[in-house]
Parts: structure tokens; C-alpha cells; sequence
């Protein structure tokens, strides 16, 4: 399992090289000159000698991008055109942001879809199977925006139970630590934001979850009923094992297999719906720090954005291969 | 003489399916005596995997136990509740699945997968199951036992899986061990391996063990008894001797002229024409009477009972009916 994790990771080398040159490239196919493009038609030349100069353009490309990797190296992202702050030291609170409503979302999606699929399967053609297949039906098909919409409009208009943006109460804010407010708040023991955090992680929480839960129920469910038929499901039962270890043992690390691709899948187009997400209720998260660099032409910024989302998202496909090998001895040995 | 340990009577298993009723088992009676090898013999689809589940109780939908009596040292279990089954299943009746590469859960260890049945039924610690299922991995010949405990079912080849399955439904030292066809998917000589120690746990243990085949050289050097299964009835019974000396049902007829024998070299390997119907297509009359070369026009119009032929030997054959007509059969394999 170590030889196997150290050549995955070793693997992941040229991958990375390969997404640092494509974003490296991307910004410079702008067409224009860039420092043009952000300083707008009045600029005088200085100005765009100047700007130029600051963003290294004036160099030729190979000694960019031999700067630009070892920037890299030593944790440097460059500095934001719009702040004229470092990027590497203001990126992380909106990171963190995203990073703790993707979990929070993704933790809620399996741990229902997964179990919801489960029961579905074991009690095939019961009322409670029809009742969330329906249910995962209509929830795949619902359009995130919508639901978001939808849900500020019924639980925050409408009710008044639930905050409809932001992610703290602001007259009551939380003192940041790592960022991760869930955490922040229980290390400094104040549980009344705690409970503030979690009530405004519920609504943009359930948007982004939604769709991948129901995905992560219906492929529950039908990898189950196959395993479920399987030659030595009948096999742990003449030995006499209980029905619950049946499924929740013998079934489920089988057909586990299929549903793990699946919500590596929803973890990498999560990230793409957080950026939604987050729009519609005001998250100030990885998206909007993105979507505002956009609108400020902050190439740098939306450079380093996208560069970290990508890496993100390898992470999660190597992480859910790992855990392939983990589960599926059949795997390592090949 | 004593009561047999288990006793099968009116046995009727049937499936539900969209084409309608099959009655897979119909009627069948048949016991085995305490420390017996009893043969079930017969072509494939004549019922035998399902009268083999059925006293399991591990039939499972669309299929269901509709009527008879399964009696287990006297008590019927098809009145036990699925919790008492399950202190049976593994532990009072163990059983050899027909299919080895299969029957094995591919993501556990063989040790894990040996010592679930120890601790569920003996209770166990976690290292005296683990040195009893060792003990029973040397008895079924496998070398390597301890080191095999670690290993997955993909490590290991087709006969060494079926031994491991053996050793399973060995290790609780069930009364009754049921073996549907343990032998099919092996090469001849590991085969005959199998059988050799199989006869050895019925001679040492005195274990009951119903031996479910299609190979009649299997029965010929295992069983003591004899039970033939047609389209989901039983179509003869006797002991070994009787069955093989002068079979009184046309089809065993058919079946013992189909072993090929390797010695004379036949110019054309026999086999009986027509294949077995599906269990209930054929309303009136004998099941076989279409591929049964003694047919005559009561075979078509009415359906026989196990009738007596002689010597406690059982045939559901209208020859038996008249002395004259049953003499037929004798002319045909001398
Ligand atoms: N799941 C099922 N659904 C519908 N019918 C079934 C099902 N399982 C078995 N049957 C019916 O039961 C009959 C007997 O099947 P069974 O598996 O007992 O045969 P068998 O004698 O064990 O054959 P083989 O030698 O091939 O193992 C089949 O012909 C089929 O019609
Ligand atoms: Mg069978």
C-alpha cells in the first residue's frame, strides 16, 4: 500500500507541471497586450512600461515560467493587481470558505446517500425504496440555483429560521484561527457562534449537497442489489451471519467500489457548484474571490484560482484511487 | 431404527415469475440418515441447487418454500424464525456452494472469512477461532495454512477456494454438511482429492452429507443412497448398489448409458434425446414421457406417484404398474 501511494504520488509530478504550464499559458493567451488589457485605454505608456515590467512580461516566456515555478516552489503566487497584497497570504480565508461548505455538503451527501441506498437496496420495492428513489429523482433534477432560490425564499423570507447569506453573524463575528469557522469556534469554546456557523452552512450546505446525494443514492442502491445477488452474499448468509453484517459488511465494501468513482466525480463538479453556491448566498469563498478577480482583470489572481482549484481536484481523484487500493485488494497487485 | 437426522416431506418450492408459477421443487420426500452420504443426482435444472436451499432457507425472491415439512432432528424448520435459522445455518447444517470462484467475498481475507462462522456460532476469541480455522485449513489439505489466512480469494487458485469453502462449512462441525456438486468446476484430480477427504470427514466425523452432483462416477464412489431428480420430482430412490445394478426408472437408464466410458470407447457418446422441460410446462402426465423411449399413451394422460419396484427401490415410472411392462426394462441393459 506504501509503494503503491508513493508511485501514485509520484505519478502526479508531470500531472502538476502540465497544469501549472496550461494555466501559465492561458493567461497569455489573452489576446493583447495584458498590461493594455487591465490598465484600459487611457493608460499612458509609462504606465504600461511600467505594469509590463511588474508582471515580467517584458522577459521572453521560458524565463517567465522558470520564475513563475519557482515562485511556486517557495509558496509565491504573486501579488494581487486589485490589493497589491501578496496572493499566497490573502487566498486562504476564502479557500477555507469553500472548503468548509464542500465538506459539510459532501460528509452530509454520502453519509444520506450512501445509507439511503443501502436501505433501498436491502428492502428492495418497499415503501421507504419507492420513497427515496423519487425523492433522488427530483433531486438530481433540480437545478442548484433553483433550489437555492427556492430555499432563502421558504426558510428565511418566508419562515425566518435560517440565515439566507453569509456564513457568520456579522454583529457577532468569529475570530478567525484556520479559517474553518466550524473549527475556530470549538477550539475557542463559543458555542452560541458555533451554532451560528452551523445555521448558515444548513441552506447553501443542502443546495450544493443535493444533487450529489441523490446521485450517491440511486448508485448505492443499484451497485447493492448486484452484489447483493452475488454467489458469496449467500455464502455469509448459510454461515449464519446476521442480515445487518450481510449488507452492511459483505455487501456494501463490494459495491462500495462503483459508488467511491461516483462521489469522486461529485467531489470535482462540487467545487464547480460551490462557485454558484456561493453567488447566490453571498459565501465568500474560492468562487467569489475568483469572480471578482474577473472583474478587476486581476490576472494574477484568477491565475492562482484556478491553479489551486485544479490542484484541488487531482488530489481528490488520487485520494479516492487510494482508497480503491484500500478497499479492493485486487487492485495494488496489478 | 433410528430417526433419520434430517427428513424432507412434501417439500414445495416455487417461483413467482413474470411467465408464472415454477413449481422448481414439487413434492419432494426424501432423509438422510446420521452419518449417510446420500446422492442427489440429476441433469442440470432438475431442482436440486433449490431443494438444497430450500432447507437452508435461503430461497430467495422470486422463489419461496410454498409447502411440506423440513424435519431437523425432529423439529420443522421451515416454522423457525430467521433468527433461529441462523444458529442452524453454518452451525447445525453447513453447506459447499457449487460455485468456488465465486463463493468467496473478495474483499476479506480467507482468515476473516473462515473465522466469522466460528465466532458466531462457538463464541469464540479472536485467536482461538483464528488457530481453529488454521487447524481446519491443514485438514482439508492445504499447505501453507497459516500464511493462506492472509491472503485474498484472487490469490489463490479454483481447488484451493473450494477447499477453503469446505474447510468453512467443516469448521463449526455441522451434523449435516450439504455438498451441491463441490467437485464441477475442478480438474480430475484435484477432484478426486476432494471426494477422498469428503468421505474422510463422513468416516471420522460421522457427519450426514447430501452429495449433490450430475457426475454418476461421483455417486457411484460416495453414497450410500440414492435420490434422482427430474424436472423438480423425484423419478427414483435406492441404494447405490440397487441403483447402479438395475435402475427401475428409464431416465436413471438414460443416465447411466450417457457415462462415458473411457475404457470401451464407444463410437458415439449415448445421451438421453430431448432436454429437460422447464418445472411445470408439462401439465398432464409423466414429466419424462416425451424423451422416453418406453413411452406408451397412459405416460402422456396421467401423471405416475413413486411406486414401489422392488426391494424398497422407489420409481415414478407406470411400468411398475404391471410385472409384464416393468420386465422391459431389464431386456434393455443386459
Ligand atoms: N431465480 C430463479 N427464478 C426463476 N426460476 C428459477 C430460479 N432459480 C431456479 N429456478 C428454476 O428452478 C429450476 C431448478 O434449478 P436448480 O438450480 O435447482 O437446478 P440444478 O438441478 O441445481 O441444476 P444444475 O445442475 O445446473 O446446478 C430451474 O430450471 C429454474 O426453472
Ligand atoms: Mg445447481
Amino acid at each position: 500500500m506504501l509503494a503503491y501511494t508513493i508511485r501514485r504520488l509520484l505519478m502526479l509530478i508531470p500531472v502538476l507541471f502540465g497544469m501549472t504550464l496550461i494555466v501559465f499559458f492561458m493567461i497569455r493567451a489573452i489576446p493583447g497586450d495584458p498590461a493594455q488589457v487591465i490598465l484600459g485605454q487611457q493608460a499612458t505608456e509609462e504606465a504600461i512600461k511600467s505594469l509590463t515590467k511588474q508582471l515580467g512580461l517584458d522577459q521572453p516566456w521560458y524565463i517567465q515560467y522558470v520564475d513563475y515555478i519557482k515562485g511556486l516552489f517557495t509558496g509565491d503566487l504573486g501579488t494581487s493587481l486589485r490589493t497589491s497584497s501578496e496572493i499566497s497570504g490573502e487566498i486562504w480565508p476564502y479557500l477555507a470558505a469553500t472548503l468548509e461548505l464542500s465538506l459539510v455538503a459532501m460528509v452530509i451527501a454520502i453519509f444520506i446517500g450512501v445509507n439511503a441506498g443501502i436501505i433501498s437496496a436491502w428492502f428492495q420495492n418497499s415503501w421507504f425504496d419507492y420513497t427515496a428513489m423519487v425523492l433522488a429523482l427530483v433531486g438530481v433534477s433540480m437545478p442548484v440555483f433553483w433550489l437555492g432560490l427556492m430555499e432563502q425564499w421558504a426558510f428565511s423570507l418566508e419562515l425566518g429560521w435560517l440565515p439566507s447569506t453569509g456564513r457568520e453573524n456579522v454583529r457577532n463575528p468569529v475570530e478567525a484561527i484556520t479559517h474553518l469557522y466550524l473549527i475556530d469556534t470549538l477550539i475557542q469554546g463559543r458555542m452560541d457562534q458555533f451554532v451560528e456557523v452551523v445555521r448558515h452552512l444548513i441552506l447553501p450546505g443542502i443546495a450544493l449537497g443535493t444533487i450529489p446525494m441523490a446521485i450517491i443514492a440511486r448508485m448505492t442502491r443499484s451497485s447493492m442489489l448486484e452484489v447483493m445477488r452475488s454467489d458469496f452474499v449467500r455464502t455469509a448468509r448459510a454461515k449464519g451471519t446476521r442480515m445487518f453484517w450481510v449488507v452492511y459488511k459483505h455487501s456494501l465494501k463490494n459495491a462500495f467500489i462503483p459508488v467511491l468513482t461516483v462521489i469522486g466525480l461529485q467531489m470535482g463538479l462540487l467545487l464547480g457548484g460551490a462557485i454558484l453556491t456561493e453567488t447566490i448566498f453571498g459565501w465568500p469563498g474560492i468562487g467569489r474571490y475568483i469572480y471578482d478577480a474577473i472583474g478587476f482583470r486581476d490576472y494574477p489572481v484568477i491565475q492562482s484560482g484556478i491553479l489551486i482549484v485544479a490542484v484541488i481536484f487531482v488530489f481528490i481523484n488520487l485520494i479516492v484511487d487510494l482508497l480503491y487500493a484500500a478497499i479492493d485488494p485486487r487492485i495494488k497487485y496489478n | 431404527m433410528e430417526q433419520p437426522v434430517l427428513n424432507v416431506s412434501g417439500l414445495e418450492t416455487h417461483f413467482f415469475t413474470d411467465d408464472g408459477e415454477i413449481p422448481a421443487v414439487d413434492s419432494v420426500d426424501f432423509h438422510v440418515n446420521k452419518g449417510e452420504v446420500l446422492g442427489i443426482v440429476g441433469e442440470s435444472g432438475s431442482g436440486k441447487s433449490v431443494t438444497s436451499l430450500s432447507i437452508m432457507q435461503l430461497i430467495s425472491a422470486p422463489g419461496k418454500v410454498v409447502g411440506g415439512e423440513i424435519s431437523y432432528k425432529g423439529e420443522n424448520l421451515l416454522l423457525k424464525s430467521e433468527k433461529q435459522m441462523r444458529k442452524i445455518r453454518g452451525n447445525e447444517i453447513g453447506m459447499i456452494f457449487q460455485e468456488p470462484m465465486t463463493s468467496l467475498n473478495p474483499v476479506f481475507k480467507i482468515g476473516n472469512q473462515l473465522v466469522e462462522g466460528i465466532r458466531i456460532h462457538k463464541k469464540w476469541n479472536k485467536k482461538d477461532s483464528w488457530a481453529h480455522a488454521i487447524k481446519f485449513l491443514k485438514l482439508v489439505g492445504l499447505p501453507r495454512a497459516e500464511e493462506l489466512m492472509n491472503e485474498y480469494p484472487h490469490q489463490l487458485s479454483g481447488g484451493m477456494r473450494q477447499r477453503v469453502m469446505i474447510a468453512m462449512a467443516m469448521a463449526c462441525e455441522p451434523d449435516v454438511l450439504i455438498a451441491d456438486e463441490p467437485t464441477t468446476a475442478l480438474d480430475v484430480t484435484i477432484q478426486a482429492q476432494i471426494l477422498e477427504l469428503m468421505k474422510r470427514l463422513n468416516n471420522e466425523t460421522n457427519t450426514s452429507i447430501i452429495m449433490i452432483t450430475h457426475d454418476l462416477g461421483v455417486v457411484a464412489e460416495m453414497c450410500d443412497r440414492i435420490v434422482v431428480m427430474y424436472s423438480g420430482k423425484i423419478v427414483e430412490q435406492g441404494t447405490t448398489k440397487e441403483i447402479f445394478e438395475s435402475p427401475k426408472h428409464p431416465y436413471t437408464i438414460g443416465l447411466i448409458e450417457s457415462v462415458p466410458d473411457v475404457r470401451s470407447r464407444k463410437e458415439r457418446l449415448y445421451s438421453i434425446p430431448g432436454n429437460v422441460p422447464k418445472p411445470g410446462s408439462i401439465k398432464t402426465g409423466c414429466h419424462f414421457a416425451p424423451r422416453c423411449k418406453f413411452a406408451f399413451d397412459k405416460c402422456f394422460e396421467e401423471t405416475p406417484e413413486l411406486m414401489d419396484a422392488g426391494q424398497g427401490q422407489l420409481a415414478r415410472c407406470w411400468l411398475h404398474e404391471d410385472k409384464e411392462k416393468a420386465a422391459l426394462l431389464e431386456k434393455v441393459e443386459s
